[in-house]
């Protein structure tokens, strides 16, 4: 018999120019992706020449079964690196038919921020790093552990090669060709300190795309992790005790910060970040409790604090940053969980927008 | 193997003229596809044009022994997408030798339904949702599931991805690029609130090659889940209790309908069906009262009623329609072990016909 991949990986652009649409967006968890896929007539490189589109809202929790259509706008358009040929990834967001964005809608209103002109102006920059640790499907027990038990203290792992160190690798490997092919601005991966967990990181990114771009990477993953019948987790310490949590650091810079005399913009906007310590850490992710310890490369999660080259921190600015008098500096709070809209968009209001007042 | 694929994966477009087409028909349960290929001395596009075929009916519960030849008549023509090259698929419907369509040919009484000029000159285009579960082979238990345990509650599932929520979707993708490649209008596909199970839709297709396209579209699935080593299940309600049962919605639309003032028509020809439900439901679905509960977003089997956005409904209308004054609905009735050509061809005479 034919083989099955021979189908999944058949090259339609000699029979059609009908090309495949995969919509994305994201459930009512705020952290469940979910898709489906739609037939176009042709090729399409801009999103807003996409048909907006519609799902059932109850299967998600997003709407009540009498009512159930929930509006799909099209955002941001990226190669499907499964369908490859001309298919596409769309990222969307979620409306209710009279055009409000739903309430776990993130986007919207992260983009309202963004096209803010004070905002728009110091173009902000995103880097994101994310990590997430691979779950051995059914018993939900880190990828290489033993089952009913625990491999060796943490050391060995971080950045580290071999069988009895390195667990998952062709997933990570995988996942990094499928982005940079996606069109994602993936800057790198390495392995974790703890064994079965992983890092890639996005950007730099500048404004909603930061958002967009993490948010279709993380598409990416499980989809390729269901192919590995491997589970993903983004749960911020997903073994409690002497295990590191998983986080998201977001790396931030503006036009201003990145020019002459961009470390003293830097410093007011890190001081600003500090008076409004307690709304972020509200809105970095569920459960960040466990991981925001002081131990494990954390900063204690009611601790505001900040350092050059201290992972200990809050928030760290690197050497060649004070070196220089300018660049970037590093938020070390948001969990592997955190929504990206949420706190990319924050970063910007409380530094360009808010008023100590 | 490597070598076996070899020879299947062969590329005859040098070595010779001849093409095989492959022959389907519908067996004798009206859900059972059969098919058995021939070799033709060369590429073919109109069904007109292929020879008339023949097949055992005796072994197909659709002939006595003594008198068992049915007749094949090739209607409807689509790419092979497992031979590729010129080779072709065929969906053909089923007669006795003196001419008469056997009593499971139900494509028959369909063309004729569709060729009316009353129903011709609406230009019914029907999308049909068509849901399936796919199985562990040998037991028969739904792909993804623990054997002798369930998953945890539906919620997850629907348009879900990861290991834990989508299972099977190598064959959902190889079947939504094959049924392109075959010419098959397909628009989509998504998965379903039960796990294990999914959707594909066939749509906008005019009058009776919706019956043909879908019915190629469930013949490529069938094939794909058997290259895969798994069951395919058209069962309207696989697993009794909390679990989504597998529809076949069918979306419908004339001419009216869609030009201004549609909306005003549709309400109409929902009137209809609403007098007709006995019917309709006799005739959409073996096993269909156990799907339609009232429960897991059906209506009733007894209960007949419409509304926009309302998938608790028999007939929905979508927000887009309601507002624009013009589209199309969807019934939400049939069930997916539904015939098409019956179902399609029944609205068209419910609501232009009688």
């Amino acid at each position: 018999m034919a083989l099955l991949s021979d189908l999944v990986n058949l090259n339609l652009t000699d029979s059609t120019p009908k090309i495949i649409a995969e919509y994305i967006w994201i459930g009512g968890s705020g952290m469940d992706l979910r898709s489906k896929a739609r037939t176009l007539s042709g090729p399409v490189d801009d999103p807003k020449k996409l048909p907006k589109w519609n799902y059932d809202g109850s299967s998600t929790g997003q709407a009540p079964g009498e009512d159930s259509e929930v509006i799909l706008y099209p955002q941001a358009i990226f190669k499907d690196p499964f369908r490859r040929g001309d298919h596409i990834l769309v990222i969307c967001d979620a409306y209710t038919p009279a055009g409000e964005p739903i309430p776990t809608n993130k986007r919207c209103a992260a983009a309202k921020i963004f096209s803010n002109p004070e905002v728009e102006k110091e173009v902000p920059w995103y880097g994101i790093e994310q990590e997430y640790t691979l779950l051995q499907k059914d018993i939900n027990w880190p990828l290489g552990w033993p089952q009913g038990g625990f491999p060796g203290p943490q050391g060995p792992y971080y950045c580290g090669i071999g069988a009895d160190k390195a667990f998952g690798r062709d997933i990570v490997d995988a996942h990094y060709k499928a982005c940079l092919y996606a069109g994602i601005n993936i800057s790198g991966i390495n392995g974790e300190v703890m064994p079965g967990q992983w890092e890639f990181q996005v950007g730099p990114s500048v404004g909603i795309s930061a958002g967009d771009e993490l948010w279709v990477a993380r598409y990416i993953l499980e989809r390729i992790t269901e192919i590995a019948g491997v589970v993903v987790s983004f749960d911020p310490k997903p073994i409690p005790g002497d295990w590191n949590g998983a986080g998201a650091h977001t790396n931030y810079s503006t036009k201003s910060m990145r020019e002459e005399g961009g470390y003293e913009v830097i410093k007011k906007a890190i001081e600003k970040l500090g008076l409004r310590h307690r709304e972020h850490i509200a809105a970095y992710g569920e459960g960040n409790e466990r991981r925001l310890t002081g131990r494990h490369e954390t900063a204690d999660i009611n601790t505001f604090l900040w350092g050059v080259a201290n992972r200990g921190a809050s928030i760290r600015v690197g050497r060649d940053t004070e070196k220089e008098g300018k660049g970037y500096f590093e938020d070390r709070r948001p969990a592997s969980n955190m929504d990206p809209y949420v706190v990319t968009s924050m970063i910007a209001e409380t530094t360009l927008l808010w008023n100590k007042s």
